[in-house]
């Protein structure tokens, strides 16, 4: 029997990891495109628990942070200003996994904006931004990968179930896709689109140029696993009983490629994450104010911020649990079932 | 004359070898000039601190210069190398005082109706390669530039009151301008048209290959000017190298010949960043056009070089509407959009809602000026003080719009959403240059601003070609933001944006005829101060132009970045100026101050 145990840990933690992300909304003390033109670039703010005249306080509290007389990028704390940091605070309405409205955030502080992550240039709240940057992007990660993996799975069974002509040509094609340069081809299709192009048109734009081309390689898998799971002989007996193709197909075939589907599922995830961050990142995935992890890895570009405002790395950092546990999950996958290969983790995408 | 930030035109000239046709006619050997000055040479002698002779100036530009023929140079890395280093004018703006003097020409006269320009050339100068200068060549040069077949991208500037200017000469050292009109600043004219060498380029003129010479790839010795530096290496890709033009014609206040430098090298570095990080190791001796990010980081780790801020330069960043007439094939949806534009109500509303505060904050760090009008404070003799500097009211907003017939419903998410009379609700793109930064800023933070009015705007950078594309030629558009940064204070300048007929006129540029009354009253005034001959009369016709575009906001004027710089603390005579050359100006007085600095390297 197959052990599950290994891989179900796996996906435990990339169900919590998705849910924080997902309720954005919830976690996040603030609204992603609020600015606050007081505070650019605001390093993160200190926690306190010990107070300027030495006392300790039970509840956490931070200091209202303002920009020293004549400067723009110097902050100071005034400390006649404590303000307690408060749990399940009601703040800006939101719709908790897109339905439910609510006001009600994990933390946050009445009297004045708490940076837990600092701020970017024009003063919004970078940690907001992080989780509802990764709503897009996982969003278009998973996405994308159930796209490619639809068609991946239709196209790679029709060929390795038919064979003859219509094999030869869907790996024709199939290569041909492959070496599709993806980035010159989503430049190209931007060049075609309106100019004004609103947030989420350009994330169906991405998703749909991603699935696109990345259909190609699961669907070569897929086709490699059915080519010879039709010579089984369980398959040619039911055959020999008159079952139809479809029945086949959806009964015996197709059960034949679920790990390696899953497998690739596991892997396509993040490398299509990575392929949206990358878009954002050279500007043509969703545009301001709207965050994605490669937008706001964008910044980065800049020498000045690169050098001055370390806080700016942060949606680096956030990516690494999730590709780790989407990396176990896949070697987990791998292992329990025996099948499939990690190919490509960190190659192109 | 007005620069685009960002803009560069002219293909790449081919490198040919077709002046070595005239190769025989050249090259002496530079020997036996006399250090100090010779008595028959009338040598122009510069004021300032006394600099020591020697050294390498290195310095960043931003592009390869596809030319270093005065005639052809159209990019502003061209401009810089052979204006700022190679050539010399006959009346020169000093970029310090913005005021005319002297240069090859000595002195000048202006006859009684103004019609007339008498100049006084300076005696015994020689060209870079020893050739001897004179008033053949000044004829010759005014003769090319004005040749509609060299296509000389200044030549539109001899042209005044529909004529072209006509020049005679008397003797060896004097030449006459005539006008055909008068023409209020004619000696400022003479600023930026580099004296050619007739021995030179007299034979490819006539063969009419005048634009195909003086590539990058020219022999030094098939070169010549009258400015500081002359042509010593062309590296592909990597470096332009000058020497020290040894007939320079001027000298400092004890007699010795400019420039105190011995080389300059030009070093070719795209980016910002990649320019600073070279200033930084001190590969590079001067550092300009800095951003105010770049700036400040720079100045916070400071080690062996000061960063000067100069003020408020002339570059003018602003927003603008599509105003264009529309043709039968626009949508619909262009229509409406182009109703609202066209309101003037709208557009103050839009000028009152934007936090330009902001944007001096947020995107200069507090190292630009906020704007009302197209001239910045930095032009101290033209700026119109008077203009009325309204903060942001966003109630001034709504009340306008309000007048103009728009109305506020509430959205989905309960946000109130601004609409048109006729229920559509009020939405727009801006277009930004992708490759700047700062502007994109900009329009991230209008982007907010009108938010708060209900109104959604979408940001939409773009490659700097296809957003100039739109903008002038399909004119599909909402509105963009731009700037301009004019190579002179003077109002002439900027002519071309301002007359209705100008290719920059952005907002409806190239009209055939006036479309608004404001707009033929700002084409009378340009026309009237071209002809005006006092300066109390151009600022006043001026000064009525700027009150017309604050009130009519074709352009909505948002901020000017302060000029930053940064020099080797070595680096004697740097005075930073906000006129283009912004720090290379006085190139020839430049020079290091301890004599271990230059062997160093």
């Amino acid at each position: 029997m197959i052990q599950r145990r290994g891989w179900k840990r796996w996906l435990i933690a990339l169900a919590i990891l998705h849910g924080i992300v997902a309720s954005a909304g919830f976690f996040a003390p603030y609204d992603p495109t609020e600015q606050d033109r007081e505070r650019p670039y605001l390093p993160p703010m200190k926690i306190h628990f010990v107070d300027a005249q030495g006392r300790f306080h039970l509840r956490p509290f931070f200091y209202v942070e303002h920009l020293r007389a004549g400067s723009f990028d110097q902050f100071e704390e005034s400390t006649d200003q404590p303000v307690p940091l408060r749990f399940f605070v009601s703040g800006v309405r939101y719709r908790l996994f897109g339905l439910l409205p609510s006001g009600i955030h994990l933390f946050g502080a009445q009297a004045s904006r708490f940076y837990l992550l600092g701020s970017d240039a024009y003063g919004r709240d970078q940690f907001s931004r992080i989780l509802y940057g990764g709503q897009i992007s996982l969003l278009a990660g998973l996405f994308g990968a159930g796209l490619t993996l639809f068609f991946g799975t239709l196209i790679g069974a029709t060929a390795g179930y038919y064979g003859g002509w219509r094999d030869g040509l869907l790996m024709r094609v199939a290569e041909l896709f492959v070496a599709l340069p993806w980035l010159y081809l989503l430049f190209a299709l931007r060049a075609f689109l309106p100019l004004a192009v609103s947030p989420v048109q350009a994330f169906f734009l991405i998703i749909t140029v991603i699935g696109a081309v990345g259909w190609a390689r699961p669907a070569r898998l897929v086709r490699g696993v059915v080519l010879s799971a039709k010579e089984r002989d369980f398959v040619r007996a039911a055959r020999g009983f008159g079952a139809t193709d479809w029945y086949l197909l959806r009964r015996h075939i197709l059960p034949e490629t679920s790990s390696v589907v899953l497998t690739q599922a596991a892997i396509l995830v993040p490398q299509f994450v990575l392929a949206e961050m990358t878009l954002s990142f050279l500007g043509l995935g969703v545009p301001e104010p709207v965050p994605s992890w490669g937008s706001l890895l964008a910044t980065l570009q800049q020498y000045s911020v690169l050098v001055s405002s370390w806080w700016m790395y942060a949606p680096a950092l956030a990516i690494v649990p999730f590709f780790l546990v989407y990396l176990g999950l896949a070697s987990a996958l791998q292992q329990d079932t025996g099948a499939g290969k990690i190919v490509n983790m960190t190659g192109e995408a | 004359m007005v620069r685009m930030a960002r803009f560069s035109s002219f293909e790449r000239l081919l490198a040919c070898g077709l002046l070595l046709a005239s190769a025989a006619v050249l090259s002496k050997p530079a020997t036996g000039i006399p250090r100090q000055a010779s008595p028959s040479e009338e040598l122009l002698t510069l004021p300032g601190e006394l600099g020591n002779r020697g050294g390498r100036l290195v310095v960043s530009l931003r592009a390869e210069p596809k030319t270093l023929n005065p005639l052809t140079a159209a990019d502003a890395p061209s401009r810089e190398v052979i204006l700022g280093a190679m050539q010399a004018d006959l009346v020169h703006i000093n970029r310090a005082t913005q005021l005319t003097e002297p240069a090859l020409a000595k002195s000048w006269k202006i006859s009684p109706n103004g019609l007339e320009y008498t100049l006084i050339l300076r005696k015994g100068l020689r060209f870079s390669d020893g050739q001897p200068f004179d008033a053949d060549d000044v004829l010759f040069t005014f003769r090319v530039y004005l040749d509609e077949n060299v296509h000389a991208p200044q030549r539109d500037l001899l042209i005044v009151g529909g004529k072209p200017i006509t020049v005679h000469k008397v003797d060896a050292w004097t030449i006459v301008f005539r006008f055909a009109k008068t023409y209020g600043v004619a000696e400022r004219l003479f600023d930026g048209f580099a004296i050619l060498p007739r021995h030179l380029l007299e034979k490819p003129y006539a063969e009419g290959k005048l634009g195909q010479t003086w590539t990058l790839s020219t022999a030094a010795n098939q070169w010549a000017g009258l400015g500081p530096f002359r042509l010593k290496e062309y590296v592909p890709g990597q470096r332009l190298v000058l020497e020290r033009n040894p007939y320079y014609w001027k000298m400092d206040a004890k007699g010795n010949r400019l420039p105190y430098l011995d080389e300059m090298v030009f070093l070719f570095v795209p980016s910002a960043d990649a320019q600073v990080l070279k200033f930084q190791s001190g590969e590079t001796d001067i550092i300009s056009r800095l951003g105010a990010d770049n700036f400040s980081v720079l100045s916070k780790q400071q080690r062996g070089f000061t960063m000067i801020d100069a003020g408020p330069g002339l570059e003018y960043n602003f927003l603008f509407f599509n105003l264009n007439e529309l043709g039968e094939k626009t949508s619909a949806d262009m229509g409406r959009k182009e109703k609202w534009f066209r309101d003037l109500k709208f557009r103050q509303a839009m000028a009152a809602a934007i936090d330009r505060h902001a944007i001096v904050r947020l995107v200069y760090q507090g190292r630009g000026a906020e704007l009302w009008g197209p001239v910045t404070p930095g032009n101290r003799r033209w700026v119109n003080a008077s203009i009325p500097h309204p903060s942001r009211s966003l109630e001034r907003a709504r009340s306008l719009l309000k007048e103009a017939g728009f109305s506020w419903k509430n959205g989905p998410n309960g946000e109130s959403l601004l609409q048109d009379s006729d229920g559509k609700p009020v939405e727009f793109s801006i277009l930004t240059s992708s490759s700047n930064a700062d502007r994109t800023k900009m329009a991230t933070l209008i982007q907010d601003d009108l938010k708060q009015l209900g109104i959604r705007v979408q940001v939409v950078p773009l490659e700097f070609r296809s957003l100039l594309d739109r903008v002038t030629q399909t004119k599909e558009y909402d509105a963009c933001i731009l700037a301009i940064a004019s190579f002179d204070a003077d109002p002439n300048s900027d002519i071309n944006v301002w007359l209705s007929s100008g290719g920059m006129h952005f907002w409806n540029p190239s009209q055939t005829r006036p479309l608004t009354a404001w707009e033929t009253e700002i084409d009378s005034l340009m026309e009237r101060q071209l002809t005006a001959s006092s300066y109390e009369e151009r600022k006043k016709l001026y000064d009525r132009v700027q009150e017309i575009l604050a009130e009519n906001q074709p352009m909505i004027f948002l901020a000017s970045p302060d000029i930053l710089v940064g020099a080797k603390n070595s680096i004697g005579n740097f005075h930073p100026a906000v006129l283009e050359p912004y720090v290379l100006w006085n190139v020839e007085q430049l020079y290091f101050k301890n004599s271990s600095e230059k062997s160093s390297r």
